[in-house]
């Protein structure tokens, strides 16, 4: 049994027009008994950023809270929230300090940078940086995850288009995954011209098997 | 890793070559806490962020993992096709784009061709995260030499720094690279293999698709190629581990070394488009999806202080 398959975790992110979203599902379990169903595994960072954590559910809040610890550190110094790309930076160059004893956990980093201009990437447990214009998986479902995601998405979605498409893929591939489900959480921001940036986080009705 | 001159300091700096295969000397088993081989006193837990290196904190809770019979999950590898060939002018480096997660395409177009100087440029085979990291060192110290010597990086400096790195740690850092750039003394092709050992070529290959490559090279390479004959080489080269290796695949990236002038010529070919796409697309009626709960947060803009404005009231 892989060290990934403890807890069962899935993520998604995808990049829309001017706009990205988040997606994990909500189940934790101890191999094949699930604990509980309402487990956070998306986190903000700052108000334009957000980390989803996926693998060994204790490593995963250990690297979140440090994380968190490193940008507090990160504001005072320099007067300003981080950008992604700096951001991604700093959670590689942790991973891979760990580089003979790595925390087992594979992070997904989606955020808004400059001009707006969404940023996602994905991280293996050593820290080796995938930076990806359309979409990001991880967790044990991921591979049914990138067969949906590589057939429903689309570039340049509006964000009710694109909160419609992560669902979907993030359901449908959960569905075919034991160890992850009993629901989905997708985090959706979009930045407008007009009006202010806003932030939608959704609840969805899934399978409870 | 300073770099020094001092043949002293060469034994200092290859503590762990003299030691065991596995990492067990790294630790102290009467007080289960890591002791560094550099002699470098061990972060605690309270320490403000760590002055750099590796950190051992984890091994003994993932030994004790391993002990109970869970398996270390796979790194993302990059299967690989890397080559490099010397040409009349310079040096032509070539990669394919995929890079594999076990049995899964992990990245479909993922860089592999390195900066590691203006003039020196690295591809990398082998653990994804071991090559972005040995070539990202080497590339800031060649940078902090540039500007110790006031001069432009050689490439058997690069190779010095790579090589001693990599024989440091005896193979555990898992990279293979193809090292290629032109300096005031001529073109230089190198390979370095994950142990430390470095060879000098006219003409080379590393990865899982290096045997499909190097067939190319063996039979078409000659002394005194011209520019175009060296980019249309390298690309036969890495399609040949593309579509013969299952490691290597999607497009072929080129980077071009000569005197003065370097060219990266990203997606140089794509010899595998996506052509299955439906015209259609999904498309999702608004609504489809079952929500349970919603919760919409604006966003705050921070406010900005004016600087230089009215002056207090007494």
């Amino acid at each position: 049994m892989s060290i990934f398959e403890y807890n069962g975790s899935a993520l998604v992110a995808m990049v829309g027009k001017n706009c990205f979203a988040i997606a994990s599902d909500r189940r934790l379990g101890v191999q094949l008994q699930t604990v509980a169903t309402d487990f956070q595994r998306v986190f903000k960072i700052h108000d334009r950023l957000y980390i989803g954590l996926s693998g060994l559910a204790t490593d995963a809040q250990t690297m979140y809270q440090k994380l968190v610890f490193r940008h507090k550190l990160y504001q005072l110094r320099e007067e300003r929230d981080m950008k992604p790309q700096t951001f991604a930076s700093l959670v590689s160059a942790l991973l891979y300090e760990k580089r003979f004893g790595p925390f087992f956990c594979q992070p997904v980093i989606a955020g808004l940078g400059d001009n707006d201009e969404p940023f996602i990437c994905t991280m293996d447990c050593l820290g080796a940086k995938e930076l990806a214009k359309d979409f990001v998986v991880s967790g044990t479902a991921s591979e049914s995850l990138y067969g949906a995601c590589e057939s429903m998405y689309k570039p340049d979605m509006e964000p009710e288009e694109l909160f419609e498409t992560i669902s979907q893929a993030l359901l449908s591939s959960v569905d075919r995954d034991c160890l992850s489900g009993w629901g989905g959480y997708v985090l959706l921001v979009y930045a407008a011209l007009l009006t202010p940036t806003e932030v939608q986080e959704k609840i969805l009705k899934g399978r409870m098997d | 890793m300073p770099l020094t001159y001092d043949r002293e300091a060469l034994f200092d700096r290859f503590p762990l070559a003299s030691k065991s295969k596995n990492l067990s000397h790294l630790f102290d088993p009467r007080k289960d806490i890591p002791k560094s081989s550099f002699g470098v006193r061990m972060v605690k837990m309270t320490d403000l962020p760590t002055k750099g290196g590796f950190s051992f904190d984890l091994c003994t809770r993932n030994q004790m993992l391993l002990d109970k019979g869970v398996q270390m999950p796979p790194f993302r590898k990059t299967g690989t096709t890397i080559v490099g060939l010397v040409f009349q002018d310079g040096v032509v480096l070539g990669a394919d784009t995929r890079a594999t997660e076990g049995p899964i395409v992990a990245d479909k177009n993922c860089e592999k061709i390195h900066f590691m100087a203006p003039n020196i440029y690295c591809c990398g085979a082998g653990t994804a995260a071991d090559t972005e990291a040995v070539t990202d060192m080497v590339s800031s110290q060649l940078q902090l030499h540039r500007y110790a010597t006031g001069r432009e990086s050689r490439v058997v400096t690069a190779l010095t720094l790579l090589k001693s790195h990599l024989f440091s740690y005896q193979g555990h850092v898992s990279a293979a690279l193809v090292l290629g750039g032109v300096d005031v003394t001529g073109p230089h092709l190198h390979t370095v293999y994950p142990h430390g050992s470095t060879d000098t070529l006219p003409f080379a290959t590393m990865g899982s698709g290096s045997l499909a490559a190097m067939s190319v090279f063996e039979s078409k390479y000659r002394e005194g190629l011209t520019r175009e004959e060296g980019i249309e080489l390298v690309a036969e080269a890495i399609c040949a581990g593309i579509f013969n290796d299952l490691g290597s695949g999607s497009n072929v990236d080129v980077c071009v070394i000569t005197k003065g002038q370097t060219e990266y010529l990203r997606n140089y070919q794509l010899p595998n488009p996506r052509t299955y796409i439906s015209s259609k697309g999904y498309s999702f009626v608004k609504g489809q999806t079952e929500v349970l709960s919603t919760k919409i947060t604006p966003i705050q803009s921070k406010v900005q202080t004016v600087e230089g404005g009215d002056a207090m009231e007494e």
